[in-house]
């Protein structure tokens, strides 16, 4: 793959996820400084810092480059921040390497963090009757789990897939989970007490949708002729493509928060075909770049906001066809151990979601798997990972991993 | 009694209240025909046209479901829940001529038993909330199948 287009991780860390009701600064400072360690170098060595925006904790959360870089002292570093909902973490890493590959700085630091109220994410307050995400709660009392639910309902009736198959990728990913020790919940359950939890939105039960937790999480990447130099050369694991891609009309999946989806009538009477689903075209659009395709792939992490959901992933981000994904599950193809496993983190069902974090949670587990560093939980001899994330509005997250 | 309270949408210019009738009021792109709902007033989402001149048009009163599911749990404000709640369904319909799928609650006696990939709907206006001196209405989908949630399937 073309080295020229990747940069080198040196650092991860992360502050456990939880629901702890500090400030969201304490989480990120402390994902910063772990991943500071982690590669070898300190915060003055940093020349850019790149924030991953919460909405949920006033203006610090909307500057939150600046605030993180306050927090580990003013040092004069350039600094950026990004909002893009789920996706802000892989935005805010696209940033950050879109300032190495350009050679306008050597070293950056990536930081997402954040603190999440109890229950349903509710939209922003006030009365916004211009804003659809206000709307759809109002006119709709469509929560995030609405939109979850009619997908897996759609799984069940296209493609055969069973209240059990939902509640076996709980059980796998909660499995993973108990081993890892920055996830929020460490126990196994069982399959009866998934199938046994309350029923949230048909056909989706509590223990199958995730949580919204507290946590940070950061990277320090580099230039690869920087980590050359900070002897890292043969070592690091590199970043050769980040996706953040945006929808292509007509988006003919309905999508939050939206009401509608785009009409598909331009398109036909254009004898248009219709080209790839969003969320498909999201990891692929990662692998163009990286020059690589899903069969290079050995171990993924995606967005399980749903544990339906995650089964959606196995075929848009290419392990298996449509269809296939139930099967490729009970086969335990995707498992810990199985052929290519997925969410070895635990995935969100182990994390709950810590919107800004939680995209760079992701490459933190991928990079300690590429190491060999995730004990109790380790893809034995894993080179490729990717993970594939979405964002409310239509923002695309996947980023390649690879060694 | 309900029958004295004032009958207003919940929001302004997204459906008609004919009784008989009723339906969404959408936008057609007068350059390419695209629609949307709601309403789009100064841009059309086709990024091959740069239309800028829409008609309002009410859009098809009858779907298809494209999926479905149920809220058990009170959804947050700014949602106005009954009290006691009473859970509803959800459904996402498509509509065959203009090429979309658009969501909306079910009528209130729907389960998602009544219910599949498939079934035919029909909008209906209904009462989404209500105060001291009015109700609230907003569009539902109901089973074209008469009687009591039966399944169109």
């Amino acid at each position: 793959m073309p080295d020229d287009r990747a940069v080198a991780v040196l650092g991860v860390g992360m502050h456990p996820w939880g629901k702890w009701g500090r400030n969201f600064v304490e989480y990120g400072l402390a994902a910063a400084r772990h991943a500071l360690a982690d590669a070898g170098l300190s915060w003055t060595d940093v020349q850019f810092v790149s924030g991953a925006d919460t909405i949920r904790n006033g203006y610090p959360g909307f500057i939150s480059g600046a605030t993180f870089a306050q927090a580990l002292g003013w040092s004069g570093a350039r600094v950026s921040s990004a909002y893009a909902a789920c996706a802000s973490g892989a935005t805010a890493i696209a940033a950050a390497r879109a300032q190495i590959l350009a050679g306008l700085c050597d070293v950056a630091l990536v930081v997402g963090a954040d603190t999440t109220p109890k229950g349903f994410f509710a939209p922003v307050g006030g009365e916004r009757r211009d804003d659809p995400d206000w709307l759809r709660f109002h006119l709709l009392g469509a929560t995030n789990p609405t939109y979850f639910a009619l997908y897996a309902r759609r799984r069940m009736e296209l493609f055969g897939a069973t209240e059990d198959d939902f509640a076996a990728v709980k059980v796998k990913n909660a499995r993973a989970g108990a081993a890892n020790p920055n996830a929020r919940y460490r126990q196994e359950v069982s399959a009866e007490e998934v199938l046994a939890s309350p029923m949230v939105a048909d056909p989706l039960r509590l223990l199958e949708i995730c949580a919204t937790s507290d946590g940070g999480a950061a990277l320090v990447l580099s230039s690869t002729d920087f980590a050359r130099r900070h002897g890292r050369g043969d070592t690091a694991v590199s970043i050769p493509a980040v996706s953040t891609v945006t929808p292509r009309f007509p988006q003919t999946v309905i999508e939050m928060p939206n009401f509608a989806t785009d009409s598909a009538v331009a398109a036909a009477a254009a004898g248009a075909v219709d080209g790839p689903a969003f969320r498909r075209s999201i990891a692929f659009a990662a692998y163009e770049e990286a020059g690589i395709g899903p069969e290079d792939v050995d171990v993924a992490e995606v967005y399980d906001l749903s544990s339906a959901l995650e089964l959606d992933w196995y075929e848009d981000v290419g392990l298996c066809k449509e269809g296939e994904a139930e099967r490729l599950l009970r086969d335990g193809d995707t498992a810990l151990g199985g052929r290519i496993p997925v969410n070895p983190s635990g995935g969100l069902s182990s994390f709950g979601e810590a919107i800004p974090a939680q995209a760079i949670a992701q490459v933190c587990e991928l990079v300690w798997q590429l190491r060999g560093q995730a004990a109790g939980r380790q893809v034995e001899g894993a080179r490729v990972g990717v993970t594939a994330n979405q964002g409310l509005f239509g923002h695309g997250s996947s980023v390649v991993v690879t060694r | 009694m309900a029958a004295t309270k004032t009958r207003v949408p919940a929001v302004e210019g997204w459906f008609t209240t004919d009784a008989g009738a009723p339906a969404l009021l959408g936008s057609r792109c007068r350059s390419c025909g695209t629609y949307a709902f709601p309403r789009e007033t100064f841009f059309c989402r086709n990024p091959r046209c740069e239309g800028t001149e829409f008609d309002e048009v009410p859009l098809s009163r009858r779907g298809r479901v494209w999926s479905y599911t149920d809220a058990r749990y009170t959804p947050p404000a700014p949602y106005v829940a009954a009290d006691p709640y009473v859970p509803f369904c959800i459904a996402a319909v498509e509509l065959a001529e203009e090429k979309m799928v658009v969501m909306g609650q079910m009528v209130p006696e729907v389960t998602v038993d009544d219910l599949a990939v498939g079934t035919e709907v029909e909008l209906v206006v209904d009462v989404l909330y209500e105060d001291d001196d009015h109700q609230y209405l907003v569009w539902k989908w109901r089973p074209v199948t008469v009687g009591s949630g039966g399944s169109g399937a």
